[in-house]
């Protein structure tokens, strides 16, 4: 069989999760005094907060593929 | 008409979809070189673990038409369209693990309709093979003008300028990694959308004051609709007749109709979703697949059809999400009592631009865009494969190399992406067509299961038995639709159109008893013309057929791991959702 899966997919859902929760974190912190802006959201400032959870979810897949083992689902 | 955009993005929008579009030509670029032959590119080698085929096995399916559409039953059905999930998706994905897998997996066949090949005959398999391509090209091509059209109408996007960008990005990543380059994408679009809707949920129920808020302001809604109260935020209330639940169908028509045979007919026959499961590593991955697809299956209903609700209950008060459908003239439309006909449409949508601030905005829009464009390159994948080896090599070329075979593939996804952009404009010029060819390709689907089941489970099914009881079913389909209407419809792609025998009281209903119909009669004339023509002997029929096959042992792995304690689970997890939506 010669289709041995070249790339773990871990490694590209974290890089992006990171990357973009970085992103979203980081304009998040960037508008944080802008109030306006999340009346929509309720007034929270959802961008910070979801960028935080993607960042870390984002390691979290790293990890995994550094672990090497497979995610239990 | 050109109406001003919805929205406009601003940078950080557009910075995050354009990394998520890096992403997703790296990963093409990435598995160029381990694409060799055409194992790799149709089959990925049949090398994947599970928790990737089973995450894209969900995904596949996860186009348009389940974000947007869902999101749209649920403004107009509230959650009854969770029957489309906890009905009509997981009996059948457990179904299809336990029963038909080591039968898809075992046989080697590369295809669906390969099996039905093995299993029955040449004619069989063409008839298959033929309807299927037909039906991804005009899918695929349905999925890009909804996305262009949809852009358009939010962002003032060019129609022409997003269905090519997409249609390149596309051609780029299956071209380069095949099966696997696609498969990868709909995983990593999977958690695009999850990612991108959990906090639409979040703020949405916040806003409407959690779920006791919106069952209150839906059960206002649904007294002022004419429903009963609660009959949004009840999953089986007044079922026991069409007239009294939203959806307006009974629980039989329900749960044979579309929990039996749309939805068996779909998950345990579609090439589109069971590709995913045949390109699992191993049997036991295999046969984990469609259980692993399963368990978040039985969740997306909170996270597609609950925008469509949040919508809805936020559209009763003042500065209302859902905008209403405009006729022609650009005046809203009215229905027969005079009120305002709303675009569900434009439910889910809509709400994510009202929820969410820029940055959110983009990547909510980008997951949005990541389930049109990874819906194409599901049916794009199909495409190739059955067209390689079902048509090409079957009818065309037999005996050439696999590099041959290989370069076949890839002309076919450029065929394929391009006959796609010609359906999607075709789509937008011609409304009618589209709804026609959707008509018949629910005659042409709706059988399919009753053959695969006789195939699979009854030894003297025979080839001619197959084939026969395939194209009566269709018929019976098409008579059944031309001869019985949704009540308020005129004769025409509706039904009616070979005289009136029967009216049912809505459009849901007609479509299931149709598809009753067409599983009935294929199962008749199958079983009829098998007996009345010769059967093959059982040497041949082994590990096609259940009885002549040798069952998969699971006594070896631990028990909590193997697949009929995951099922169990799966369907006990199923029942206690129902339970408490009753």
């Amino acid at each position: 069989m010669s289709g041995e899966a070249s790339l773990d997919l871990r490694l590209p859902i974290g890089g992006l999760f990171v990357v973009l929760g970085v992103m979203l974190g980081g304009f998040g912190l960037a508008t944080g005094g802008n109030t306006e802006m999340y009346v929509r959201s309720g007034g929270l400032n959802i961008n910070l907060i979801w960028g935080v959870v993607m960042l870390l979810t984002g390691i979290v897949f790293l990890l995994l593929a550094k672990r090497g083992a497979a995610p239990k689902r | 008409m050109e109406l001003a955009p919805v929205t406009h993005l601003s940078a950080i929008d557009y910075a995050m979809m354009a990394m998520y579009f890096v992403f997703v030509l790296g990963i093409g670029f990435a598995l160029r070189r381990s694409t060799k032959t055409s194992s790799d590119f149709f089959q990925s080698g049949r090398s994947l673990p599970p928790w990737v085929t089973g995450l894209a096995f969900l995904s596949a399916n996860l186009g348009a038409q389940e974000v947007i559409g869902m999101g749209a039953s649920g403004a107009k059905y509230g959650i009854a369209t969770a029957h489309f999930y906890w009905i009509g998706a997981i009996p059948a994905m457990v179904f299809v693990a336990l029963f038909m897998m080591p039968f898809y997996y075992g046989s080697r066949a590369r295809s669906v309709p390969e099996y039905l090949k093995l299993r029955f005959d040449e004619k069989t398999r063409t008839l298959n093979a033929i309807s299927f391509a037909v039906m991804t090209i005009f899918s695929s091509g349905i999925s890009m003008y909804a996305m262009g059209k949809l852009f358009n109408l939010l962002l003032g996007w060019s129609f022409d300028v997003s269905v090519l960008v997409s249609a390149v990005i596309v051609l780029a990543y299956v071209f380069a990694g095949g099966l696997t380059s696609a498969i990868y994408n709909e995983v990593l679009q999977f958690f695009m959308i999850a990612f991108g809707f959990a906090p639409l949920v979040f703020l949405g129920m916040r806003q409407v004051g959690g779920w006791s808020g919106l069952t209150s302001r839906l059960n206002e809604a649904a007294i002022a609709n004419g429903q009963a109260s609660g009959a949004y935020t009840h999953a089986w209330q007044g079922m026991t007749n069409t007239a009294t639940n939203p959806l307006g169908v009974e629980a039989f028509g329900l749960v044979m109709g579309l929990g039996f045979v749309l939805s068996f007919g779909y998950w345990c026959t579609d090439f589109l979703v069971v590709q995913r499961a045949m390109a699992a590593d191993s049997m036991l991955a295999a046969r984990r697949t469609p259980l692993i697809a399963a368990v978040p299956k039985m969740f997306f209903p909170f996270l597609v059809i609950l925008p469509g609700m949040i919508a809805l209950a936020l559209t009763g008060t003042a500065g209302g999400i859902i905008p209403a459908k405009l006729g022609a003239d650009g005046a809203p439309l009215l229905n027969s009592a005079g009120k305002v006909v709303m675009d569900f449409d434009l439910a889910t949508p809509m709400l994510l631009i009202k929820l969410f601030p820029e940055g959110m905005l983009g990547l909510g829009l980008t997951a949005l865009l990541a389930s049109f464009m990874s819906g194409m390159a599901g049916n794009v994948t199909a495409f190739n494969t059955v067209w390689t080896y079902d048509i090409y090599q079957s009818h065309i070329k037999k005996n050439a190399s696999d590099e041959h075979y290989l370069w076949m593939g890839r002309a076919a996804t450029v065929g394929g992406i391009l006959l796609s952009i010609a359906a999607a404009y075709v789509a937008g010029a011609f409304n009618n067509i589209m709804e026609v060819l959707q008509l018949v390709f629910a005659f042409v689907n709706a059988p399919l299961f009753a053959t695969f089941a006789l195939g699979m489970f009854w030894k003297r099914a025979t080839g001619h038995g197959a084939f026969w009881g395939l194209a009566s079913g269709m018929c019976g389909a098409m008579l059944h639709h031309g001869l019985t209407l949704p009540n308020g419809s005129v004769p025409g792609i509706k039904g009616g159109f070979f005289g009136l025998v029967h009216t049912y009281p809505s459009e849901l209903a007609q479509t299931f008893w149709t598809a009753i119909v067409a599983f009935s009669t294929c199962v008749v004339i199958s079983i009829v013309i098998s007996l009345a023509t010769k059967p093959r002997p059982e040497s041949e029929l082994k590990g096609l057929v259940y009885s002549l096959t040798d069952k998969p042992v699971d006594t070896n792995i631990p028990f909590f791991k193997r697949p009929l304690t995951f099922a169990l689970a799966v369907l006990a997890m199923t029942a206690l959702l129902n339970i408490l939506f009753i």
